[in-house]
This record gives C-alpha cells, sequence and structure tokens, in this order.
C-alpha cells in the first residue's frame, strides 16, 4: 500500500489538473449554440437548436454511399419499440433504453463505459409504451426525463445521478418521455399524459442543482388571455401535453414547443371552445417561459391530432424576403410555414387526403367538416405524420418528413368523466380496414408478416417545398414509417421505415441510392457524426442500434 | 398519444345476428359448443361492457386484437403466465414486467367485464351465430362443400389456401361463417391471389404470404414459397376477387361447417 499511494495521488493530481485545462471539452451552451460547426457531434435530439437534422458531415456521398459497412451493433437489452436518439460528444454516445436506462458508449466501437438504470415509480402510467427518446448533454452533466415524471441529472463521466428532481406528479399520470432540451443553463422538459386528463406544461430547471427556474402551462388559467377558450372546469383536465423536444432561436431569445391533444381525445363536444393552447405551436421565452406568441393547427380537436412534431425552424428567402420562418408537417394533414417571429401564418396546404376540414383559411385556421358518424376521417388517429422529426437541407431548400397515406380511422365520442390517474379518452376509434377481422396498424410492429398490407395505408417519405407547401417528391414505402430524417451537406437523406430497411435516398431527386434490411422497426431518426476523421450514421431498428462507415474506414 | 386500432365492425351484420342468442343457447347445449357456452359465467353485457373497458384502457398498448404485445395475444387466449380468470385478475391490478404493464385500478364490474370480453374473444356477438354439427359438417368440408380441394386441415390436402388446422382458435363464429357467406368482403388482404410475371418470363400464381416496398413473398401454385425482387418483375398483379366463391351451401350445412371449422384448434 506504501508504493500504490503516492501513484494515486498523483494520477489524482494530473486528473485535476487536466479536468482544470480540459474546459473545452465540456459541452457549454456555446457549443450546443454552434452546433452545426462540430458536425463531428451531435450535440442535441435535433442536431442543432434550429432543429434542421442536417450534418454538414459529406465524407459520405451519393457515389459511396453503397461502400457502407456495418461498423459495430449495440443490443437492446429490453423489449418494446426503441425511439431513442443518441447523443454524440468527442466520441462518446449517450444513448437511453426503455424504460429509462442511459448508456455511454464508445462510439468507435460501441462498447458500453457506464449504464444507468432508473426504475420509475409502480404506478407510472403512460399510454402509448415505456418510450424514451433520449438525453440532454449540458457542462459535464447528462439530462433524463423519466416515465413517472422525474428529471434526473448524471455525470456525463461516471453515470453517476447528480440530482433528481419532481416534474410532475406520477399520481396523475404525468410522465416524461421526451429528450430534454439544454438552453443556456436551465434543462427544459414538458409533459405528457394527455390521454389521462394531466394540465399540459413546460418547465425549465437550473442545470446545476435542479430548481425549477419556470414553469409554463399549456393551459391558461383562470385571469390567463385565453382561458376563455375552455369551458367551466374543462381547462383543469384538458391535457395538451408537450412530449417531444422543442427548438431554440438565440437571437430571437424563444423556444418553440409542439402541443398535443386536448383532452377527452375523441369527444370534442365535451370541452366547447377552441382549448388553447391544445395542438398548436407556442413560443415561450427561454429565460423566463413567458408566453411569446401561439398559433393553433386544430382548434377543438375531436381527433387526437397532437402538434407535438419538431418545430424546423430555417432562414429563408420566401417570397422575395429574408424571412426566420418555421416548417411543421402537422399531424391533422396539413403542411404549414409560419414566421417564427411572429407566429404568422405565411403556408398551409393538405400533403395528404383530409377530409375533416375543407381547407385553411387566411390565417390558417381549417375549415371543418366533420364527417358523418360511422364514416372514415382522413387522416386517422396516428395522423399524416407524428411525432418522428423530420429533416430540412438547407442546400436543397426541402423540408423531408415521413406521411401516412390512404389511411384513415372511425371515431367514436362518448361522454367521459374524469377520475384521477385514469384514462380520459371520451369514446375509442377503429382504423378503416378492407375486410373485417383483417389486422390493422398499430403504434409498434411485432409481427415480421406486414398482413396490414398497404391497403390500411402507407409511408410516403415527402419533400416539401417551403414556398409553395407542394411536395417535390416523394418515395413511398408498403408499409407505414414512424423514422425520422437525416440529411447531410453532401444530398444524402437516411432514413427508414417500419419494414426495418435503412434507405439512403438522393436528397434532391428522391432516387434511392443504397438500402439495407436491419430487420426490425425504425422509429426514430438516424444521426451522423465523425470520430478520428471517420464519418458514421447510426440507426436503431427494433433492438439494435447499427452503426456504419465506408468499407475501407 | 394514442394508437389503438380496431377493426370496422359491421354493425347491422352483428346486430342481425344478436337475434340468434336464444337459438344458440339451445344449440351450444345440445351441441360441441356445450363446454364452450356452459363454462361461460358472463352476460353478453358484462362482454360489451368490457369492450369498452378494453378499447380505453388496454388495447392502447395490447392493439385492438389483442395481439401487439410480444408473446401474449389476449383474443386467443395464450398469455405468459396466467391461466384461471383469478390470475388475470391479479395480473391485471397488480402490473407486470417491471412497469411495462401498469398496474389499472378497475371497478369489479369493469374487471368482470374486461375478463368477459377476453374470455369471449373479443367478440361481444360471437356466440350469436348459429352453430351446427361438427360431425356432418367435416362430412361437408371433405365433400360438398369443396373447402378440402384447397384449404388444408391436419396435415391432409392442399397448402396453397391456408392451413386451416387452428382457424378455430384464431377465428370467431361470426367471422367464420362471413367468409363462407361473402368471401369477397371477408378474405384477408394478405391472401389475396397474386399472378406475377418475372423477368425471365416465369409466370407465378399464387397466394401472397407477406410484402414489403422491395420484395414479396408467395406460396405458388405448386407450393413452393418464392421470395421474390419486385425489381425483377415485369407485372405483379394482385387479385381484388377471392379464388372461391360464396358456398352454395344451406344455411343449415353452414351451421355445420362452422361448427366443424371451430373444433379445428391446432395440435393440442
Amino acid at each position: 500500500m506504501k508504493v500504490i499511494k503516492p501513484i494515486w495521488l498523483t494520477i489524482c493530481i494530473a486528473t485535476m489538473l487536466i479536468v482544470a485545462l480540459n474546459v473545452s471539452a465540456q459541452v457549454s451552451y456555446q457549443r450546443i449554440l454552434n452546433a452545426a460547426d462540430e458536425p463531428g457531434n451531435w450535440l442535441t435530439y435535433n442536431g442543432g437548436y434550429s432543429s434542421q437534422r442536417y450534418s454538414r458531415l459529406d465524407q459520405l456521398t451519393p457515389e459511396n454511399v453503397d461502400q457502407l459497412q456495418l461498423q459495430w451493433t449495440l443490443q437492446n437489452q429490453v423489449f418494446g419499440a426503441w425511439q431513442s436518439n443518441p447523443i454524440i460528444v468527442d466520441g462518446i454516445m449517450y444513448v437511453t433504453e426503455r424504460p429509462n436506462s442511459v448508456m455511454a458508449l464508445d462510439a468507435i466501437t460501441g462498447r458500453v463505459f457506464w449504464k444507468y438504470r432508473h426504475v420509475p415509480a409502480d404506478n407510472a402510467l403512460v399510454c402509448c409504451g415505456a418510450n424514451n427518446r433520449g438525453v440532454a448533454v449540458l457542462g459535464d452533466k447528462v439530462f433524463i426525463g423519466t416515465l413517472d415524471a422525474r428529471l434526473v441529472a448524471l455525470d456525463r463521466i461516471n453515470g453517476q445521478p447528480l440530482w433528481n428532481v419532481e416534474v410532475g406528479d406520477v399520481s396523475l399520470a404525468y410522465s416524461v418521455t421526451m429528450a430534454p432540451l439544454a438552453v443556456k443553463d436551465k434543462i427544459i422538459v414538458g409533459v405528457g399524459g394527455g390521454e389521462y386528463g394531466i394540465r399540459g406544461y413546460v418547465a425549465a430547471y437550473d442545470a446545476n442543482t435542479g430548481k425549477q427556474a419556470w414553469k409554463t402551462y399549456t393551459i391558461p388559467g383562470p385571469g390567463e388571455p385565453n382561458h376563455d377558450s375552455w369551458q367551466g372546469d374543462d381547462w383543469k383536465h384538458g391535457g395538451a401535453p408537450v412530449w417531444i423536444t422543442g427548438s431554440f432561436d438565440p437571437d430571437l431569445n424563444l423556444t418553440y414547443w409542439g402541443v398535443g391533444n386536448p383532452g377527452p381525445d375523441w369527444n370534442a363536444g365535451q370541452r366547447p371552445g377552441d382549448n388553447l393552447y391544445s395542438d398548436s405551436v407556442i413560443a415561450l421565452d427561454a429565460d423566463t417561459g413567458e408566453l411569446e406568441w401561439y398559433f393553433q393547427f386544430t382548434p377543438n380537436d375531436g381527433y387526437d391530432y397532437d402538434s407535438v412534431q419538431v418545430p424546423v425552424l430555417a432562414d429563408i428567402v420566401f417570397k422575395g424576403t429574408p424571412t426566420k420562418v418555421m416548417m411543421w408537417a402537422n399531424r391533422n394533414g396539413y403542411f404549414y410555414v409560419l414566421d417564427r417571429v411572429s407566429g404568422e401564418f405565411l403556408v398551409g396546404k393538405p400533403y395528404v387526403t383530409v377530409n375533416w376540414s375543407s381547407g385553411l383559411d387566411e390565417n390558417g385556421r381549417p375549415i371543418t367538416t366533420p364527417q358523418p358518424e360511422g364514416m372514415p376521417t382522413y387522416p386517422g388517429n396516428q395522423g399524416g405524420t407524428n411525432w418522428y422529426p423530420p429533416s430540412y437541407s438547407p442546400r436543397t431548400g426541402l423540408f423531408y418528413f415521413s406521411a401516412w397515406q390512404d389511411y384513415a380511422t372511425i371515431y367514436r365520442a362518448e361522454e367521459s368523466e374524469y377520475e384521477p390517474g385514469r384514462a380520459f379518452l371520451g369514446g375509442g376509434f377503429s382504423v378503416l380496414a378492407p375486410a373485417p377481422g383483417a389486422p390493422t396498424i398499430g403504434i409498434g410492429r411485432t409481427n415480421p408478416i406486414n398482413n396490414w398490407t398497404n391497403e390500411v395505408g402507407h409511408a410516403s417519405l415527402k419533400a416539401m417545398d417551403p414556398q409553395t407547401g407542394e411536395a417535390v417528391w416523394s418515395y413511398d414505402q408498403f408499409d407505414v414509417s414512424d423514422s425520422g430524417m437525416l440529411t447531410t451537406a453532401s444530398d444524402l437523406l437516411f432514413t427508414g421505415g417500419r419494414e426495418g430497411y435503412f434507405h439512403a435516398i438522393d436528397a434532391r431527386s428522391g432516387d434511392l441510392l443504397w438500402h439495407v434490411n436491419l430487420g426490425g422497426q425504425i422509429v426514430m431518426a438516424p444521426v451522423t457524426y465523425m470520430v478520428d476523421g471517420v464519418q458514421y450514421v447510426s440507426v436503431i431498428s427494433g433492438h439494435a442500434l447499427s452503426t456504419f462507415a465506408l468499407r475501407d474506414s | 398519444m394514442i394508437s389503438l386500432i380496431k377493426n370496422l365492425p359491421n354493425c347491422q351484420f352483428f346486430t342481425h345476428f344478436r337475434n340468434y342468442v336464444p337459438l344458440l343457447l339451445l344449440a351450444g347445449l345440445q351441441q360441441g359448443l356445450a363446454q364452450e357456452f356452459g363454462d361461460h359465467q358472463y352476460t353478453t353485457e358484462a362482454i360489451e361492457a368490457g369492450s369498452r373497458v378494453y378499447t380505453q384502457q388496454c388495447a392502447l398498448c395490447h392493439g385492438p386484437q389483442g395481439a401487439l404485445v410480444d408473446g401474449v395475444d389476449l383474443r386467443r387466449g395464450q398469455f405468459p403466465t396466467v391461466r384461471s380468470d383469478a390470475d388475470l385478475r391479479n395480473l391485471i391490478s397488480s402490473g407486470a414486467g417491471e412497469g411495462r404493464m401498469p398496474a389499472f385500478e378497475l371497478r369489479q364490474e369493469e374487471m368482470n367485464g374486461v375478463i368477459a370480453y377476453l374470455r369471449a374473444g373479443f367478440d361481444p356477438d360471437g356466440i350469436a351465430v348459429k352453430i351446427g354439427d361438427p360431425g356432418r359438417g367435416q362430412v361437408l368440408f371433405r365433400g360438398k362443400g369443396e373447402c378440402a380441394t384447397c384449404h388444408r386441415v391436419n396435415g391432409i390436402g392442399p397448402r396453397t389456401a391456408p392451413d386451416l388446422s387452428f382457424i378455430g382458435a384464431i377465428r370467431t363464429p361470426v367471422s367464420l361463417q362471413r367468409n363462407l357467406l361473402d368471401p369477397g368482403t371477408a378474405l384477408l388482404p394478405i391472401n389475396k391471389p397474386v399472378r406475377i410475371v418475372t423477368r425471365n418470363e416465369e409466370t407465378i400464381v399464387g397466394r401472397r404470404l407477406n410484402e414489403d416496398t422491395y420484395t414479396v413473398q408467395v406460396i405458388d401454385s405448386q407450393e413452393r414459397l418464392r421470395s421474390l425482387k419486385k425489381s425483377d418483375l415485369v407485372s405483379y398483379e394482385i387479385s381484388d376477387a377471392p379464388s372461391k366463391q360464396p358456398t352454395t351451401l344451406s344455411s343449415d350445412e353452414v351451421a355445420d361447417v362452422i361448427s366443424y371449422l371451430l373444433t379445428l384448434r391446432g395440435l393440442q
């Protein structure tokens, strides 16, 4: 021991010096702010505050993409849809696993450094699976939201928990499934529970202490503007959850969040009014949480058209004028372009068959055409698209996302009474099927046989021109797709689908360049990063996270 | 953030056959269904109530047909750990799988209802179909009904149409009846007959087994399993018409065939 002790001491002192000198290796707010300038890393859920999921890496090209080769695979140890988005920092990948585990691994080999496991409380309740979509990083910490509505900070180096705070009341079915968003010195999350009569909100926490900095409800309370879009006590249990990571514009100091469905889901008649800010995008001041503006896509929604899509931000020349826009393919079947400074409606057009509405008025408000009872509503309950992240390529000027084509639902509304911690749905629905007893699309896919077939709906990857709101091209799949998008500076578009194919597509033409069968549903977007001069692309399919690079890497 | 899927029920059809419940009671007790029916201590009202509970509480994860969770098929009564109704009750109220299945606080009548619904194979009207004699049904299946010319049962018969050895375990009486009387509306899309011409001028006629964006899997008329790349095909037609006509059997004979099909429950 006498020999060892001085050596440890020396190592400790050396480490302390290195840590002190190596501040730049931390994930500072500045680094996240300029994430696009270090494309070797993937620093936020959507790759940067503008959520474009566009990478400047260009080692992979349309010419060499068919030379991609599997480098490593990480097997998930838990069954269920793996919707996690990896974060990559300086060669280390952080990825979550169901229900609430976090792993740090070597991004070159896929070998795991540490794993932290949070076991959610027994009474945690989520409508649609024990999902977790990933972590946020800031400084020397990693942050995860949990199914029992807690926010946990971990030491990024050794995975030890540093603080663990309540975000919402688990007994009332609040939950966190999204990856948090780190802005300046705060960690911002929203809550799920739109099927259980929660009152949604977005809340920010001090990254160092976990102390709540602000909390903004997505349903205004008495005395607040737009409270009168609800009647009686409906606002108390009106849902409007926020379960997908938002975006941030540092110049405007605004964070943008998509808000989910009002509750009860399918009985719009039970909650008269527009039900603000359900099915809206809200712009909140990053420092105070104050609401700057909102835009509601689907007032008094009875179709579960959560507007939890990722707000995709870009500065474009719109009709001759440089404009700060937000692009949004909404679950309700319309594609929107908004002015993100003011929330002004610029463009709105249907991208799939829509029959719940005959169009949008000059302010973007839908002209509703409810279907007779028992008749199909297009798009169906899963929407024309859903939460899976789109991509915008500043090179092509196109917005890419997964749409569900020819998919409809028959809704049934019934009166339902709110009871704490119980489902608050207001009816039910059935998917329009070609034959009685025919299988129809579920939330995930566990069967390797697509026996619902394309007659129930199918995927169409669409490349939208924000100038016109029209698709420039589309790429159809036989099955539906809940896959997000990734674009690169070499005009590659990577995406997946439920069939388990990983596709590389020409982002300009929509031509298929390469595909491989990974064998399990791809229900998240691919990410790309670079370590030691090698560009990698990672994608989760089924229960495996697979990472590819060029053959001679 | 819900996704739950249920098939489109034909309400008229179901309502119509509800009238047969008393008839079935009688027929059921007399014939092969006696055990299935007599053991049932749940009322139609309970099943219907359970259907509503299921839609609201269970279908979100288990899906409309109860098969979306790996290793569990609620409609077909396939559970990894549960046997009795008491087991089911316990599991529903306690949860399972480390939080993957939450614990549900159901009221007594809701709990009874949901178990009744599971035990009724998700079909509130499932027992309301006229059921005949399985022995006569088997004879009709092999002979006059011409079912066995395409369908295989327990290792006998061709494989070109779906094997029916366990059809009684996976289909309800209503569904079987519709399949016999109106196959055009009952044929599952995946089973549709296909006609494929390949680049090397081979024509393949068969039944579709699976399909994705780039490939299709079929069993051809020679009972060969074929997997084809769509890029290698000159033409690929999926027939909207089923490969069989509505049956010409009488209603009593149809009842007999249904009764026989319900006995086909696979390897015991």
